[in-house]
């Protein structure tokens, strides 16, 4: 195991020392907490991510090692990543390599062997803020350093994680055509619809709705992605067009909080977000309460989207932010969770059932 | 839904005396039922047959049974007060078992009570194997091929088919009791007999062995909207084949990707949805470890151990979960107490590793079958919590309490490697020692996995074990090295004994909070255990919540082994609750994950953290406590004594020196002569010439034992020489620091009495009185108060001995004093300056708090200033007769011959206006079938034989069928009683005396033997036959006895007062 020590140097002036894994050098990222148990790999993967540094609550990762089937996207969108404590020797039969030799593949830095609890206690009293891991000194040009760090945005997150191509997908009997809009899609969202028999169009999130609707899908999904959902205005422009098709519509997080701006709604950024296995969300038609699979920063204002328009369809049992959507106004649902999971929950995955249904319906 | 309207009194049934399998995690269970009821204003009533427990507190519910757990019993109280509702899933197997039989009889419908917490429906899906497999085939989750067979040769024809080896599982068993692993259709043959037998519905499961496997558990909570959650998953270090109970655990799962995790989770969501459980549901599945395969292994759909380690682990409060959904609640109604703004209805992340690790009892036993397979064995457990694998399992092996503070086992040490290579094949207790000693040997991880087939990321976290402790023998002992080695969960002591240098700087532990969501939100539960970070939770909450209450930690009893049980949980739990009530901030540290004590809001604190002298400094160092308890907490908190008054810690009450000595032998000797108090002649001796010398000049029988014991561990009488011989090598080879003790063997009635002292004046609640004579521990004596046989003297005399000793002793709080009656003179044999066993029952029947009051004592009150006399208690209208339980179905080989080593795992106890009746109650409720006809077979040593004789003599009389030995057929034949001989073991021919036991003919077994504890004798495999069958077997003539009078009694079920104890 490395004894380089590296640093964490966080936006309000506090520092971290551990040791590096992963790349050497010096990241920026936005630091956030995941409480996952198992799931490094696809947390690893996965595009939300982007422009993070993200740090895994739980001590031990890498326990199983890692796997090319449980890749969420082709590669890893984190600008940092943070554990206590990684696997040297992992023990799983599907198990390719350590996580540090990931993180090297991928050119990424990691920081490990620091108390995780305590830094994400900090993020959890003054919310998500930038920081900077380094294997350099941080201590000489701390003032420097610091000003570096609070200047850190995300900026173009969903450009640049967002597929340049056209990607088709088809299964043997398909039953559907979805055009999925990539703003940052875990693989699984695609896998869930292919598994329903659903041949998949992917395309960038800057394809507009002429060039959508020219191939004739029977719905589209909207996918995850990272970033500030208010940034992309072309894309909800976009939206409000294939709404006012009626064209069946099922959005997933960065996808639920796009559609509800397209429909005159309003998003917040969290204090430190969601982001883990185990939260809780209430569907108020049912009562019923289940587990999800959450990586989220910004959410939905609940009352701020047109009852007459919307009404929410979920709420998260613990702070009672929006975490789902059903639009009058066309046929349309979205959820602000992970339906799909991976990692995660997989109780919520009769909501793919509930978009065929849809696209049934609608289809004829 | 909120609370159901239809439900204003529930009758809560409990899990019966502590056996293995079925021990403190359902009074814990319980506990937290109970108080979620009152919590709703409901009506609790509650019967349970085990004294020792908090559930059966006055404080607990409003009417309470400590009567015997059968159906007429639960029926008769059903009847007399009437609930409309019967929690069933809290009280263990016992208390399903006796619910569902109330349900299906029709009685709980007839009678409008309404079965809370699960149906039959429910029950019979997951218990009964076949409509189990049905379920799980419906709903498609894969279960290892197996078939239910009710006789032994369905089971050898299904074996052929799928092919040997095979595992037995017996139907509705507790513990999984009779089941195995059959090898050969010879095993199969033995196994399935014994397991048909013991199901009570004889059947037996056979199926493939798919030992090596992955063992998972998930913890699933589902309420009546069908909200499902998961609220811990738990991955056993054994693969599939050891008892899960007999495993370490690690809590979460550790070597699953989340495609095997979810798989798994998923699966328990859709069994428990199937099986439409409402409340806490175990869900035990077996993982191939190359590919996704897996397979169900069994579903629990109540509380369980497992379920009481899950609310430990995570800070998730299951049984009070299960509780407020049985009564109507659903998930998202119930507030999460640990964070008190989020709610129920979520799944626990954690941010640390719990390690469970078991607690056998084969120190005690040491002729015991130590083999681990699908029959439970432990006796208790601790958790260990840590930042590491590693630092939970260190922490996890000191807390066992088997003086180790590594993995390093001594007698190991000694062995060539390839024998190390040979015993990994051995599944025993010891084989993550062996695995250890097997790492430091250099045997590569791969061969040891291939051997074991312990998961290698666990081997590999057992090997940088083996690696610190490599660097700590070699490097120098940089501040570096100082710290890894301590975030590793070395003790400083270990550190320097390994390195051969002093610590650089000393540090002392932080402490982390668990609060069941990783730090996610703000959490104002005082749950910590330590850390080597920076930053202390523990320091900033007692920031942020500075009182001017004074701090006092109350140290906890460890895990539950034979002598320790759950009376020392029962209090220390009433300990802190009269701290607090007096004013006090009360602190608990303690390591067993079954107990009340270490439920996050008995005290003001919880420190779930070894009892070492170590661990405790930290604690200290971060409280800073005003004073320390260590009276409550057994030995394990008695042996803090010395150290804490080292470290200059306030012990309350009786001080370090009076422990010491009542401890020592030979001031304890002196402070006899003193107070002028007789008793037995002994000497102290540490080789074994000086032993032989010694008990020749005492003369035999004389009685053996190590000082500093607890439960009589390690005790015995000799009789010979040869008994000396066989005791001193045993003793020798585990090594002593203490002297052995011998003493003259005294024969007459056992006395004891506990007493609490305020330095002036004492009071004793009760005396009580022994119903086997002295020899026999008195833990496994049947115990009754108030004393019938003393005389008005003996009693002045006892009264006034514990006086004198309590004073002399200069005791403030409690202390146990037992006494021998010999020749009408009375001996001390005794003196415990501490909390004993009998404590619960005796403060119950007698309505003096004890505990209570000993706490307010140590604080300064006195019995006078509280309202009481010096002496004795005035007697009260009830008698009770305390009745040992045994666990010698699970424990192969040990013989059950009483001695004076303790053996019993639990007790209950039977109450009533007359000796007789409550006698009666109390052997019921022990589980003795009182038959008035059928066989009795004798098999006695020569000097019990004329004693024996009235006995023979009444159930001749009584119509049973008594069968002999030879020997002792003769001498009955020669009085004139008619025995029929039976051949032993030993002699040629058919029908010897095992075939006889075999043959159904025999009810009642009465067998002393005078020669040793080996497993082949004769006499221990005549008892160990008796308990394969089921059968009674009395190893002492007082007992005997008692059970014939009762017999003869013709006392029944029906007729016997039910009392409810509020009202005593």
């Amino acid at each position: 195991m490395s004894e380089q020590k590296a640093y964490l140097l966080l936006a309000n002036g506090q520092v971290f020392e551990g040791k590096s894994f992963g790349v050497t050098g010096t990241t920026i990222g936005e630091v956030v907490f995941a409480t996952g148990m198992t799931g490094y790999q696809e947390t690893l993967t996965d595009p939300s991510y982007y422009g993070q540094i993200a740090v895994q609550t739980f001590p031990l990762n890498g326990n199983y090692g890692t796997n090319s089937s449980d890749y969420e996207s082709p590669k890893c969108w984190l600008k940092g990543y943070i554990v206590r404590e990684w696997c040297e020797v992992p023990s799983n039969f599907r198990c390719e390599g350590t996580i540090d030799a990931f993180l090297k593949a991928n050119g990424v830095i990691g920081l490990y062997g620091i108390d995780t609890r305590q830094l994400t206690r900090v993020i959890r009293e003054s919310g998500v803020m930038n920081g900077m891991i380094t294997t350099e000194d941080v201590f000489a040009k701390k003032e420097e350093l610091l000003m570096q760090i609070q200047a850190y945005e995300i900026k173009d997150a969903v450009k640049t994680v967002s597929t340049k191509e056209k990607q088709i997908y088809t299964v043997e009997e398909p039953k559907h055509h979805v055009v999925m809009m990539d703003f940052g899609y875990k693989r699984h969202i695609l896998q869930h619809l292919k598994n329903r028999n659903c041949n998949v169009t992917v395309v960038p999130y800057n394809t507009t709705a002429e060039e959508i609707l020219a191939l004739r899908p029977d719905g589209v999904m909207l996918t995850n992605g990272p970033g500030n959902p208010a940034e992309n205005t072309e894309v909800i422009q976009t939206l409000q067009q294939l709404i006012a098709q009626k064209i069946p519509m099922f959005g997933i997080c960065l996808g639920h909080q796009l559609t509800a701006l397209a429909n005159g709604g309003e998003t917040v950024k969290l204090k430190y977000g969601h982001r883990g296995g185990n939260q809780p969300v209430k569907e108020l038609k049912t009562g019923r309460v289940y587990v999800t699979s959450q990586n989220h920063g910004y959410a939905v204002v609940g009352d701020s989207i047109d009852p007459n328009i919307g009404t929410m369809s979920h709420w998260n049992v613990n702070d009672k932010t929006c975490e789902g959507v059903e639009y009058k106004n066309a046929p349309v649902f979205t959820v602000q969770f992970h339906p799909e999971a991976c990692g995660g929950p997989r109780d919520t995955s009769y909501l793919f059932d509930r978009f065929m249904d849809l696209m049934d319906k609608e289809g004829k | 839904m909120p609370l159901r309207a239809d439900i204003k009194k529930v009758l809560v049934i409990g899990s019966g005396p502590i056996v293995i399998g079925q021990a403190a995690e359902f009074d814990y269970a319980g506990t937290q039922a109970c108080r979620a009821l009152k919590e709703e204003g409901l009506e609790v009533v509650l019967v349970n047959s085990n004294p020792a427990t908090i559930m059966t507190d006055k404080a607990m519910a409003d009417k309470i049974y400590i009567e015997p757990l059968n159906l007429d019993v639960v029926k008769r109280i059903i009847e007399m007060e009437q609930p409309d509702s019967v929690l069933s899933t809290l009280g263990g197997q016992t208390g399903l078992t006796l619910s569902m039989q109330l349900a299906k009889e029709g009685f709980l419908e007839a009678h409008n009570v309404k079965l809370l917490g699960a149906n039959p429906e429910t029950i019979d899906k997951a218990e009964d194997r076949q409509i189990f497999k049905d379920t799980m085939l419906r709903i498609g989750e894969p279960c290892i091929p197996s078939k239910v067979v009710e006789t032994v040769e369905d089971a050898l024809a299904y074996a052929e088919e799928i092919q040997y080896p095979v595992i037995v599982r017996p139907a509705f068993t507790l513990g999984g009791s009779g089941g195995g692993i059959a090898y050969n259709p010879e095993e199969l043959h033995e196994i399935a007999e014994n397991g048909l037998r013991l199901s009570p519905i004889t059947q037996v499961l056979i199926e493939k062995n798919i030992s090596g496997w992955k063992e998972i558990e998930f913890e699933v909570i589902r309420d009546s909207n069908s909200n499902i959650i998961t609220v811990c998953s738990m991955e056993n270090f054994d693969p599939v084949g050891v008892h899960t109970g007999d495993s370490i655990v690690v809590a979460p799962a550790v070597t699953l990707s989340d495609k095997e995790y979810q798989m798994l989770r998923s699966a328990a969501l859709n069994i428990v949805q199937a099986l439409e459980v409402e409340g806490g549901c175990n869900c035990q599945f077996a993982l191939h470890p190359d590919s996704f395969e897996y397979a169900v292994i069994e579903v629990n759909p109540r509380v369980s151990r497992s379920s009481a380690l899950a609310s430990k682990a995570t800070g998730y409060p299951i049984a009070k979960v299960a509780t407020k959904i049985a009564i109507g609640y659903t998930l998202d109604e119930i507030v999460n107490a640990v964070t008190g703004n989020t709610y129920a209805c979520f799944e626990p992340a954690i941010d640390y590793i719990v390690v469970k690790f078991p607690r056998w009892p084969f120190d005690k036993f040491v002729y015991a079958k130590r083999t681990l397979g699908t029959q439970m064995k432990a006796t208790g457990e601790v958790m260990a919590i840590g930042t590491s694998f590693e630092q939970a399992m260190m922490k996890a092996v000191r807390s066992i309490e088997l003086k180790l503070d590594t993995f390093n086992l001594p007698k190991l040490q000694m062995l060539s490697d390839s024998d190390v290579v040979k015993l990994l094949s051995r599944c025993d207790d010891e084989r993550s020692f062996v695995v250890y000693e097997a790492l430091k040997r250099n045997v590569e991880i791969d061969q040891i996995h291939e051997i074991t087939k312990i998961d290698k990321w666990f081997l590999a976290k057992m090997n940088n074990l083996v690696k610190m402790e490599r660097k700590l023998v070699k490097k120098e002992l940089t501040p570096e090295l100082y710290l890894e080695a301590k975030k590793m969960g070395f003790l400083d002591k270990t550190i320097e004994r390994l390195s051969g240098e002093s610590v650089p700087e000393k540090r002392y532990a932080s402490y982390k909070m668990v609060d069941t969501c990783a730090a996610e939100f703000k959490a104002e539960t005082p749950y910590f255990y330590s850390t080597f970070d920076d930053e202390n939770e523990a320091a900033e909450f007692l920031e942020e919540h500075q009182s001017d209450k004074k701090k006092i930690i109350v140290f906890g009893s460890g895990p539950i082994r034979i002598g320790q049980g759950i009376e020392f949980d029962y209090c220390s739990v009433h300990c802190v609750w009269a701290l607090k009530e007096e004013g006090y901030e009360a602190i608990i540290i303690n390591n067993n994950p079954e107990t009340v004590s270490t439920d996050f809001d008995t005290s003001d604190r919880l420190y779930f953290d070894p009892l070492t002298p170590e661990d405790v400094a930290s604690v200290i160092a971060t409280e800073k406590p005003w004073g320390a308890i260590v009276q409550f907490g057994g030995q394990t908190a008695i042996s803090l004594t010395k150290y804490l008054e080292q470290a200059g810690v306030r012990i309350l009450g009786t001080s370090a020196k009076s422990i010491d000595e009542a401890e020592d032998r030979e001031s304890f000797d002196e402070l006899l002569q003193k107070c002028q108090i007789p008793r037995p002649e002994g000497k102290t001796v540490f080789q074994l010439d000086e032993a032989l010398k010694a008990a020749k000049v005492l003369g035999y029988p004389v009685l053996l034992r190590p000082s500093y014991v607890l439960g009589g561990q390690n005790m015995i009488i000799a009789h010979s020489d040869a008994d000396v011989e066989e005791y001193m090598n045993i003793i020798l080879a585990t090594g002593i620091e203490n002297p052995v003790l011998i003493d003259k063997y005294m024969m007459g009635i056992e006395v004891e009495v506990d007493a609490i002292c305020d330095g002036t004046d004492y009071l004793i609640p009760g005396i009580m009185e022994h119903i086997e004579r002295a020899g026999i521990h008195s833990g496994d004596s049947i115990s009754v108060y108030p004393a019938q046989r003393l005389t008005e003297e003996n009693k002045q005399t006892i009264i006034e001995y514990t006086g004198r000793l309590a004073k002399a002793l200069q005791v403030i709080g409690l202390v146990n004093i037992q006494y021998v009656i010999h020749n009408g003179e009375v001996y001390v044999i005794e003196v415990n300056p501490r909390s004993s066993r009998t404590v619960p029952y005796i403060s119950k029947v007698t309505n003096v708090s004890m505990v209570d009051l000993a706490t307010k004592i140590m604080l300064g009150a006195t019995l006078k200033g509280m309202g009481y006399e010096t002496g004795v208690h005035p007697v009260g209208d009830y008698v009770a007769v305390k009745v040992p339980v045994f666990s010698f179905e699970k424990l192969h080989s040990v013989d059950t011959m009483l001695g004076p080593e303790m053996k019993s795992t639990g007790e209950v106890l039977g109450i009533a206006k007359t000796f007789d009746e409550a006698l009666y109650k109390g052997l019921i409720a022990a589980g003795y079938k009182i038959k008035h006809e059928g066989g009795v077979l004798m098999s006695v040593r020569d000097k019990d034989k004329e004693e024996i004789f009235p006995i023979a003599q009444k159930l001749e009389k009584m119509g049973f069928k008594l069968y002999g030995t030879k020997g002792t057929a003769a001498y009955f034949n020669n009085y004139g009683l008619h025995v029929e001989p039976v051949n032993k073991i030993s002699e040629p021919g058919a029908d010897n005396v095992l075939d006889l036991l075999e043959s159904g003919k025999v009810d009642y077994v009465i067998s002393t033997s005078s020669k040793g504890r080996q497993p082949m004798r004769e006499g221990v495999r005549i008892r160990r036959k008796a308990v394969e069958r089921s059968i009674a077997c009395l190893t002492a003539i007082d007992t005997a006895k008692v059970l014939v009078d009762c017999i003869g009694m013709n006392e029944s079920i029906q007729d016997v007062d039910l009392v409810d104890i509020t009202q005593i």
